[in-house]
């Protein structure tokens, strides 16, 4: 529970952020909440030399309507997405997994960026942002581009993020009055996900994503593309896998886990389709 | 005949708040590693990542040039610090196989987590980053994993011994020779099943913790350690190196759980101290969690077959048990006693005639250790006998409640002498399964079940239940003579009055979260008249609680609060001498009532406790050949066991889409004689329930075929939270026990026992209209589906 040797520097703005990777390269992390790096680093599975705290950077923590999207600031913790009136109003899916992940204690430290940018298939934002439409805005020595959620999952922990790039904002687009569910099945409350799905429907439109399904968070295409063709949901929710390749672990072996995606997607639409 | 009856509930039976917590709450408490020891080295031990390997070598130069490393040893280096073997305190059989066992490896290692080398630092960092540091080269064996592999001698791992099989233990009880086949041969029913009780690890709240502190020069040492047995681990650690007892001294600070883990004699306790004399320097040492869950005991590990012959009314005839116990790599304290525990209980609450044939065979594997672990060895027969009368009720397609009925022992028949010879104290086990049935509303239940586990519901409603006898407060200590433990089940106490008639009490008990102080306190606080507030609990210090024999197995009350009691009588015994003396009248014309002493018929004749306390500390005026001082001191070996019993019955929906199983309504009805104190009781039994649920539901500690453990951590060794088990609600019977004069019987494991064939028969309940009639533990979502697969496929999946 001892991390190897490193050392510390606190950024107070992204542009500082951004300068002190540059300045410390490859052996250089980001921390914000430090849910995912801190385990990791404490089993010495991780061994960054330096770590960049950005978890102060305050003017990155925001829930904003800004117009067609909510944007969110990378550094704004699960609990105040949790219970953002805005998400609440326009996206509350978003609300709700954040609502799933851990504990209390977890959500009062972990951050959304945190969480995408590890890129972990088992976090449950990831996948609901990807369900949603997301787009990323990250900032790098160059400048600002936007990636699309849907093109940012690369592998297992695997992201378009460069090195010495920083993810500052999150835009979800407006649910506008769409139907929604987010199920996660797991043993324990606190646990993630064994498989977790995150859909919403409005009409013969639908977005679905799968959690712990693969190696990366998973959009469920053919499920939506059954659905916009017109197919009940059972035979919709029995496509559940088709773009997954799910990995076999103590709780749960691949099969067992494409039944349960299909049966959790099947309730995720009905449940959606109220 | 008991306190409570005499004299209704005055302090004893009260709710009093415990004591210990507000210093537990408010982080008050001093836990081992709370101890700030100026000076102190750092111990890390480092870790086979082999079940089974051959040393073959070990280079420690690069780990000696880390700054603040003062030394590392392997465990030749340290072969000549050890008078003898770790112990083993139960050698049950006289042939059992026990193979040496050093606090280092020194040629092979035997299980992941084995210790390989000891580190010492000035520092816990340096002492961690000389672990990485260290070089070994190992050449793997094949580890030996599964029992029924160990029990082949395909691969031998203990090469001197011969053989994998540590111990055969058979007990046959027979009316007349050959009884046992004969009743089977005419049974009219029979059942015989096969159960798996899978690994546990304990899992307290704190890891173990040591530091152990030498005096500058004399040679005594301080042993400060998170354990259950302070006194125990005084004699076994002064024997294993070699030092005169009485300079050892053994403190149990504020001890986080322990659940059995902390009944035991670890390597890093003997590492401590032997380095701490070696560098006359206090060292100490703290464990992860992950090394926690490979280098502490686990419990459980048992493959049973039982079977049971009954005749036309179901009426049991004859129990056949064969088990296969998982010693793991080494013989701990009391590992091949832990199954014996269980060996007078297959027969459950049931009255059956002298046709009892039980084996045990106990084999090593390349795992972690097993030991004593909350119930140990009662838990798994409950389960197993519970669970094949449920399969017999199958058999017989008669309800299983009605079965048990037919069979329990009868009020009447108490004290009852088992086929064993054993005598059950007491005991009403159809008033708590009837109470049972009314809280849960069974015939409700039964009801709702009709209308909703109709063809093609996927949500599925089953009613679970299992009556318990515990055997506890292990005693008197021929008996255990006989089953040839080495120590006895006596238990010390003294009680003190001081000048200002306030009250000391010393037990040998050593608590680590069962509230001792509080109910110690009460009894004491009854006996003499005297406020619980004025009454100072004191132990787990060796130097202050010279004798004991500590806390584990539901002894700490039917021994040691007995003794505390024993002890105040004596008190009170001599008290009234010298108020005899100082009333001017006989000791039997005396009475002794709310801490004051008066004439029978005369109240105005009288003298408080607190006017003999101060009189006798003064020793101005006492009766002729009375000592100074109101101080009694006891040891009390108990009469009998104690054996409480109960049933508890549970509710759940079965989700057979996913395999998801909720607890929908948890009863526990618990019969453990008169109670001290109500509010501890329930906290014993909910938190025992939780750890039975546990077993039945979350945990396992899951090895690979290469003997790697997979649930290394608490991601994966699903410890259930507050919110993943249900409200329990708990009531309760009061038969007192006879044995003793508080009428109490032992509650700590009580829980544990009763709850993991209460949750498992539910399941089965709920899912027996889709040919389901088995399950194996833990129940997860996982296996519920595929059980439920294979019985409605006919396959497996
Ligand atoms: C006990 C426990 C239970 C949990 N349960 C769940 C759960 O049920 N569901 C779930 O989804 N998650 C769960 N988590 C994870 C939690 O949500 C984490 O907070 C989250 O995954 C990471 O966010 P963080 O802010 O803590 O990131 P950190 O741990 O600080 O960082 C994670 C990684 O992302 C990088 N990083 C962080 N911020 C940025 C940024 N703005 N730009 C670029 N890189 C960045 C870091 O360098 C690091 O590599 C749990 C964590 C714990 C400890």
């Amino acid at each position: 529970m001892i991390p190897a040797a490193f050392d510390y520097k606190r950024a107070s703005s992204a542009a500082e952020a951004i300068s002190l990777i540059s300045q410390y390269g490859s052996d250089a992390k980001f921390l914000a909440g430090g849910h995912s790096l801190l385990p990791l680093m404490k089993l010495r599975l991780a061994q960054p030399a330096m770590l960049i705290d950005i978890g102060r950077v305050k003017d990155l923590s925001y829930v904003k309507d800004a117009g067609n999207h909510i944007a969110i600031g990378a550094l704004t913790q699960h609990m105040d997405v949790e219970n953002s009136k805005v998400l609440h109003e326009h996206a509350p899916l978003l609300s709700k997994a954040a609502s799933h992940v851990g504990d209390a204690q977890v959500r009062h430290r972990g951050t959304i960026g945190g969480s995408i940018a590890h890129a972990d298939p088992a976090s449950d934002l990831p996948a609901t942002t990807l369900a949603l439409g997301a787009t990323y805005v990250v900032q790098g020595p160059k400048g600002q581009r936007e990636i699309a959620a849907a093109n940012f999952y690369k592998g297992f922990l695997e992201s378009d993020l460069a090195a010495d790039e920083m993810l500052i904002e999150i835009r979800v687009p407006k649910m506008q009055g769409a139907g929604w569910s987010f199920q996660k099945f797991n043993r324990r409350a606190q646990d993630w996900a064994i498989v977790g799905v995150a859909a919403w429907r409005r009409k013969g439109e639908a977005g679905v994503a799968l959690v712990n399904m693969g190696s990366t968070p998973i959009l469920a295409t053919s499920v939506a593309n059954a659905i916009a063709k017109g197919a009940s949901i059972s035979d919709a929710a029995a496509m559940a896998s088709n773009e997954a390749e799910p990995q076999s672990d103590l709780n749960a072996s691949t099969e067992y886990r494409k039944h349960l995606a299909s049966v959790l997607v099947r309730r995720a639409l009905e449940a959606a389709s109220k | 005949m008991t306190i409570t009856e005499n004299k209704p509930a005055n302090i004893i039976g009260t709710r009093l708040l415990r004591r210990e917590d507000p210093p537990l709450l408010t982080g008050e408490a001093k836990f081992t590693n709370d101890l700030n020891i100026p000076g102190a080295l750092h111990l890390s031990v480092l870790r086979s990542p082999y079940a089974h390997a051959k040393i073959k070598s070990i280079d420690v130069s690069a780990a000696l040039k880390i700054a603040g490393v003062i030394a590392v040893y392997t465990g030749k280096d340290l072969q000549s610090a050890w008078a003898a073997p770790m112990p083993c305190a139960w050698p049950v059989t006289a042939d059992m196989k026990n193979p040496p066992h050093f606090p280092l490896a020194i040629d092979k290692v035997n299980y992941v987590g084995d210790g390989v080398a000891a580190v010492l630092a000035t520092n816990e960092t340096a002492s961690r980053d000389a672990l990485d540091a260290i070089d070994v080269e190992y050449e793997p064996l094949k580890a030996v994993v599964d029992l029924e592999d160990s029990l082949s001698d395909k691969n031998i791992i203990h090469q001197d011994l011969g053989t994998n099989k540590s111990y055969t233990w058979p007990l046959l009880v027979e009316e007349t020779p050959g009884c046992v086949a004969e009743a089977f041969k005419k049974a009219k029913y029979k059942v015989k099943e096969r159960y798996v009780q899978q690994r546990l690890i304990p899992m307290a709240m704190e890891p173990r913790a040591i530091a152990a502190v030498p005096q500058p020069f004399g040679g005594d040492i301080t042993l400060y350690s998170s354990t259950q047995i302070p006194h125990i681990l005084k004699v076994m650690t002064a024997i294993t190196l070699g030092i005169p007892e009485q300079q050892v001294r053994v403190v149990a600070p504020s001890v986080g759980g322990g659940f059995g883990s902390k009944l035991d004699v670890y390597a890093e306790e003997l590492l401590c101290m032997a380095l701490a004399r070696k560098h006359n320097a206090p060292v100490r040492w703290v464990e992860e969690r992950s090394e926690n869950t490979q280098a502490t005991i686990q419990g459980r590990g048992q493959i049973q077959h039982i079977e049971l012959a009954a005749d036309e009314n179901g009426k049991i005839t004859a129990v056949r048990v064969r088990i296969v116990g998982d010693m793991g790599a080494y013989l701990q304290l009391v590992t091949p006693g832990v199954p014996l525990l269980g060996a007078f209980l297959y027969a459950g609450v049931y009255d059956i005639p002298k046709a009892y044939d039980f084996e045990c065979t106990s084999v090593f594997t390349n795992l972690t250790p097993t030991d004593a672990y909350r119930g140990a060895g009662r838990p798994e027969a409950t389960y197993a006998i519970e669970m094949a009368i449920e399969a017999l009720a199958r058999e017989m397609k008669i309800d299983s409640f009605e079965l048990r009925k037919r069979n329990y022992i009868k009020k009447e028949q108490f004290p009852y002498t088992a086929f064993s010879g054993l005598t059950y104290d007491s005991g009403d086990h159809l008033l708590a399964a009837e109470k049972a049935a009314k809280m849960t509303d069974l015939v409700g239940v039964r009801a709702q079940q009709k209308k909703q586990n109709v063809p093609g519901a996927t949500k599925l409603l089953g009613v679970g239940m299992s009556s318990y006898f515990e055997m506890c407060g292990l005693a008197p200590s021929r008996v255990l003579a006989s089953l040839n433990y080495s120590a006895g089940g006596w238990e010390a106490a003294t009680v003190r009055v001081l000048p200002t008639n306030k009250v000391q009490v010393i037990t040998g008990t050593s608590p680590h979260g069962q509230g001792h102080e509080t109910s110690w306190a009460m009894i004491a606080a009854e006996k003499l008249g005297v406020a619980p507030e004025d009454v100072d609990v004191l132990h787990s210090d060796t130097a202050i609680s010279a004798l004991g024999l500590d806390t584990y197995g539901s002894r700490s009350l039917p021994v040691g609060g007995v003794a505390i009691a024993l002890a105040c009588d004596k008190v009170i015994e001599k008290a009234k001498l010298i108020a005899a003396h100082q009333l001017e009248c006989s000791a039997d014309d005396l009475q002794f009532e709310n801490g004051t002493f008066s004439v029978k018929g005369s109240p105005d004749r009288a003298l408080p406790l607190a006017a003999i306390a101060f009189g006798a500390f003064t020793a101005h005026n006492l009766p002729d050949g009375c000592e100074p001082n109101l101080e009694a001191q006891v040891s009390y070996d108990p009469p009998n066991f104690s054996w409480p019993f109960g049933t508890h019955m549970c509710v759940v929906e079965v989700d057979t889409e996913t395999g998801a199983v909720e607890i929908l309504k948890y009863i526990a009805v618990d019969d453990c004689g008169n109670q001290i104190n109500p509010l501890i009781v329930e906290g014993q039994v909910h938190g025992g329930v939780v750890q039975g649920i546990a077993q039945a539901l979350f945990e396992e500690a899951v090895y690979d075929s290469d003997g790697n453990l997979k649930s290394s951590n608490l991601a994966e060794y699903l410890v259930p939270a507050a919110c993943d088990v249900p409200a329990i609600t708990t009531a309760h019977t009061v038969t007192p026990s006879p044995t003793n004069q508080l009428g109490v019987k032992g509650i700590g494991e009580a829980g544990t026992i009763g709850a993991a064939p209460t949750v498992i028969t539910a399941i089965i309940d709920a899912l027996s209209s889709l040919g389901v009639t088995t399950m194996a533990m833990p129940a997860s979502p996982q296996t519920v589906w595929r059980t439920i697969n294979e019985a409605t496929r006919g396959g497996k999946q």
